[in-house]
């Protein structure tokens, strides 16, 4: 099963290289993130002399490459439907999709193989983003756990965002209304806290994926917000795999 | 359940809502044959398709390939297919080689073993030029041939080809008829098509569906026994009349045709010329001419699909 997943990931990542759009969106966000962490450098460099009073190393991470993190998940939140758009959506529209299911696939391998070769692409892009801060190193020190736990949070994070995304576009044909679908529902995750009743709040602060990724760039890793995400991908996927069966029972 | 065969479908049934689109098929397919799946658009043939290589779930009924029930068992069912649909399933972005090493690996073809079939499946389709083009430059003949070749790469006993020669251009409809012809060698391939001339020549059987039902399956040699001597050409100064000669014992049907001319449908083991000859002097219609003719296969055609459908109106 492993290696079948390993194919088709491989050759949606291949396919994804192939058009523009991946280098392109690779390209923007990249430049728009360094914009912003060459500002907050900038900011960290004018607080310097009041922050002396503090752990210097502390400073830097925090003042710097934590509203990093946390600018990079709200633009990949405008990014990812833009690239998961065609999952899908595109198969079905060029008739491709009888290759997939007349060979002899499973649903669930060619939904993980699809999500796989997704989230590889979103790999690139974090260590992309990752290798900023780390260019810090050359004048500077970080504090690598909170580093990390910021890194491992926005991985968790655009994991969770590119499972919406594929079940997004297992439900039409258009790529443009797989985008919008996708946008609406990440942001409607992400606001669902506007309350501000903070992650001890109700349900609907539960469900907001803002509550569960703002602890890691604190540095504090819960293995319940990991869960969260976790689950969180799951149920996206699953929903994939059931609404890709329903294409051979509908029709 | 016989390892003779290589498909065996037994009271397929498919609905869309109420609509019923294909309606209790039964048939089976042996190796080295080729079977012509044959119908006017809209009868339901690739919905059969679809069915048949698991691509559309069937409302019931039962579909063995090489032994593997394709519902219960579908991994192995679905190696034993090759399938190529109406419109060929390739990335356009890809080049061929990328595109058929893909197709290897997913149809779990072993890595050692991926190049030879890769090559093997161009050499057999006419590809080996163009291995490097991308698909979508190349022209609708070759991403055709693209499209069979990731049908038969990892050598099933089954291939199944949905309207493989609509829109090329005669040559390479000739082209592509030819390598149906050499893969009914050692495959057993499904044709569907409604051009009447490619089952004449590919098929060594054919099969011919109608609003969801099959109306006809017989071998090549069979429907050429049905065409010969089936028809009787009637031309006469005056109109005779159509619903007359219907009603004389061994007639099937008669059809006007566009030069003012009669034909006469009827039962190849009786012939009604003399019948009808008596009856047409009775009636003084001037007979100049009561040919027998070879039917064509478009009459045969034509007789059993509007057979089906008078009776239909009648019930």
């Amino acid at each position: 099963m492993k290696p079948m997943i390993l194919t088709l990931a491989r050759h949606e990542l291949l396919r994804l290289f192939l058009s523009p759009l991946a280098w392109t969106i690779l390209a923007v966000v990249q430049f728009i993130l360094a914009f912003m962490f060459l500002s907050h450098l900038e900011y960290y460099s004018r607080l310097q002399s009041q922050l002396m009073g503090m752990e210097g190393e502390h400073g830097l991470t925090e003042v710097v490459v934590a509203p990093l993190l946390g600018n990079a998940a709200i633009i990949l939140l405008l990014v990812v439907p833009l690239i998961s758009m065609r999952l899908v959506t595109e198969e079905r529209r060029n008739k491709t999709l009888p290759l997939l299911f007349s060979a002899p696939l499973s649903m669930t391998e060619i939904v993980l193989g699809k999500y796989l070769g997704l989230v590889s692409f979103l790999g690139v892009q974090i260590v992309l983003i990752a290798l900023m801060p780390l260019s810090l190193l050359t004048g500077g020190g970080l504090d690598f756990g909170l580093f990390a736990s910021g890194l491992l949070g926005l991985t968790l994070l655009l994991a969770g965002f590119a499972a919406v995304g594929l079940f997004m576009s297992t439900l039409t044909q258009h790529q443009t209304i797989a985008a919008v679908s996708t946008f609406g529902v990440l942001l409607v995750f992400w606001i669902l806290d506007w309350s501000g009743e903070g992650a001890g709040g109700g349900v609907l602060a539960y469900l907001s994926l803002l509550n569960h990724y703002e602890p890691f760039l604190k540095g504090v890793f819960d293995t319940r917000d990991a869960v969260f995400h976790l689950v969180f991908i799951a149920v996206f996927l699953a929903l994939s795999v059931r609404r890709l069966d329903m294409d051979r029972m509908g029709g | 359940m016989d390892r003779e065969l290589s498909l065996q479908v037994e009271g397929l049934s498919r609905f869309y809502g109420p609509l019923q689109a294909v309606k209790d098929i039964s048939f089976s397919v042996r190796p080295g044959e080729v079977l012509g799946f044959l119908g006017p658009n809209g009868a339901g043939k690739t919905t059969t398709m679809q069915m048949l290589t698991g691509n559309l779930a069937p409302s019931a009924g039962r579909i063995t390939v090489a032994g593997h029930d394709l519902l219960e068992d579908p991994k192995p069912a679905k190696s034993a297919i090759g399938y190529l649909p109406e419109q060929p399933p390739v990335y356009r972005e890809l080049t061929v080689d990328e595109f058929l090493d893909y197709c290897a690996a997913i149809n779990r073809i072993p890595r050692p073993k991926r190049r030879a079939a890769r090559d093997a499946a161009k050499a057999k389709c006419g590809l080996t030029e163009v291995g490097r083009r991308l698909i979508g430059n190349l022209s609708k003949g070759y991403q055709q041939r693209v499209g069979i070749a990731q049908a038969i790469i990892h050598l099933p006993p089954v291939i199944i080809l949905d309207e493989p020669t609509a829109g090329l251009d005669p040559i390479q409809i000739r082209e592509i008829r030819e390598l149906i012809r050499t893969l009914g060698r050692d495959h057993s391939v499904i044709l569907s098509t409604h051009i009447l001339p490619e089952v004449q020549s590919v098929c060594n059987r054919v099969q011919i569906i109608h609003k969801g039902a099959l109306v006809l399956s017989d071998s090549i040699e069979g429907l050429a026994r049905r065409m010969q001597s089936a028809v009787l050409l009637l031309r006469c100064k005056q109109a005779p009349d159509p619903a007359a000669i219907a009603a004389l014992p061994g007639v099937k049907n008669v059809e006007a045709g566009d030069d003012g001319a009669l034909r006469v449908f009827h039962d190849p083991a009786s012939d009604p010329a003399e019948a009808v000859m008596k009856l047409a002097v009775e009636r003084a219609w001037g007979v100049t001419a009561l040919v027998p003719q070879a039917a064509s296969l478009e009459d045969i055609f034509l007789a059993l699909t509007t057979k089906e459908a008078t009776v239909e109106t009648a019930a």
